[in-house]
């Protein structure tokens, strides 16, 4: 049986390249930064969900990660349909969550 | 040009809720994007930003009772937030673009605007600023508690992180159920039709456990996995219905009563762990590369159960058919 299939991601944090704005810590939903005086701190690194929002939201381009939707639907209709995943299908009217 | 809007819930907007969530029609809940005024808001109020998504617009302006002030409204095309976000809808340009179009510089003096935190996966700040002047302040999470931001416009840490409690999770229970109800009655009348009232009972309580004891149980189930989650789920819900199998039909031979429970114990566990691995998108700490991992490692394993005890399942009835018992 497989480990968990969610112990390591792509988040990758070059702390050189920091400005220290703080963007990173305020953005993540999980906590996976947090700011200390200089430079963010990588702190929770399992925890990140890829979400890429600290990614978007950083103006040194720091941090890298490959971001998507961690829904299996969506990722196995992209799949099929050869397109990029969404967590969403306004035609046809599905939507994983609220 | 603004439009009026409050912060009371009507009888008609609690019903739009309920709508969405059993799932109905979920494209037409939506909100014609714009600026809207909420109070008396004047040139120093703040200017919220948010999805239109009828329950994003109603959960901020709900929450905004007694404070004056506008809310921009992006064209997410119905879709929540942080869904909308993801697929760039709720994105940097739409956010440029629309404090253009209703020229937000003309009605407020100040240059800030306050996003939800979950937009951010959508938004650049840094950008946003540099196409449109306005500086982008990413408020807390959940809509509730702006009012305790606005404040000292800082978030607490609890502000900040997503949370997915037995409340989340049950309010999904719903819509579940109604986008599979269809396919679940005709595969249980099917299941009826050739294997009689077990099958039957058993493939509609494993689908149902599936949609409704799994969300429930997701933490306490053992395994980090959600697909072996959902077998442990199923092999529990078929047990049961194997042991029946075995037990009742005194005129059928043991062997195909032995196989007639290897079938429910294969394909009823591997449709709950195809439902629980589908579930991953309702969470709210799935990553895109562990849910890659979970679908190559086991959805070879969910099929081969599934199609294997479909196949079992097929060769007993055609040798029913030809009269062994």
């Amino acid at each position: 049986m497989m480990k968990s299939a969610y112990i390591s991601n792509t988040l990758s944090y070059n702390p050189d390249l920091c400005n220290g704005c703080g963007m990173c810590s305020v953005v993540c939903p999980h906590r996976v930064f947090v700011q200390n005086e200089r430079v963010a701190q990588l702190v929770r690194a399992r925890a990140c969900m890829e979400c890429g929002a600290c990614q978007r939201n950083c103006p040194t381009k720091a941090i890298t990660v490959s971001s998507g939707t961690g829904c299996a639907y969506a990722q196995m209709l992209a799949a099929l349909r050869g397109k990029k995943e969404a967590c969403w299908d306004i035609k046809n009217n599905k939507s994983c969550s609220s | 040009m603004t439009q009026p809007t409050s912060s009371s819930i009507t009888l008609k907007n609690r019903w739009d809720h309920f709508l969405v969530r059993i799932g109905y029609r979920r494209k037409w809940h939506r909100v014609s994007p714009g600026l809207y005024s909420l109070g008396r808001p004047n040139s120093e109020s703040p200017v919220f930003v948010t999805a239109n998504y009828t329950l994003s617009f109603d959960a901020l302006r709900s929450s905004l009772k007694d404070i004056d002030c506008y809310i921009l409204v992006l064209d997410t095309k119905g879709i929540n937030v942080w869904c909308s976000a993801g697929g760039e809808l709720f994105s940097t340009e739409e956010v440029a673009n629309r404090v253009e179009s209703v020229s937000l510089h003309k009605v407020v003096s100040h240059r800030t605007l306050i996003l939800p935190q979950l937009s951010a996966s959508g938004v650049a700040a840094h950008e946003v600023k540099k196409k449109s002047g306005f500086k982008v302040e990413y408020g807390p999470i959940r809509a509730k508690d702006v009012p305790e931001y606005l404040k000292t416009h800082q978030a607490t840490q609890k502000m900040r992180q997503v949370r997915f409690n037995p409340g989340d999770r049950l309010i999904l229970v719903p819509v579940e159920i109604t986008n599979t109800f269809l396919p679940l009655l005709i595969t249980t009348i099917i299941f009826f039709i050739v294997g009689g009232f077990l099958l039957a009972a058993g493939w509609a309580a494993t689908v149902l456990a599936g949609l409704v004891l799994f969300p429930i149980l997701l933490p306490w189930i053992p395994t980090p996995n959600f697909s072996t989650k959902g077998f442990i789920l199923g092999g529990a819900v078929a047990l049961p219905f194997a042991l029946a199998v075995i037990i009742s039909k005194p005129d059928t031979a043991l062997w195909q009563k032995i196989v007639w429970a290897l079938i429910y114990l294969t394909a009823f566990p591997s449709i709950t762990a195809f439902l629980a691995l589908n579930f991953t998108g309702s969470t709210t700490f799935t990553s895109k590369s562990g849910v890659r991992r979970e679908i190559f490692a086991y959805f070879p394993v969910i099929a081969c159960m599934f199609g294997g005890s479909i196949l079992g399942m097929v060769l007993i009835i055609v040798l029913r058919h030809f009269g062994v018992r």
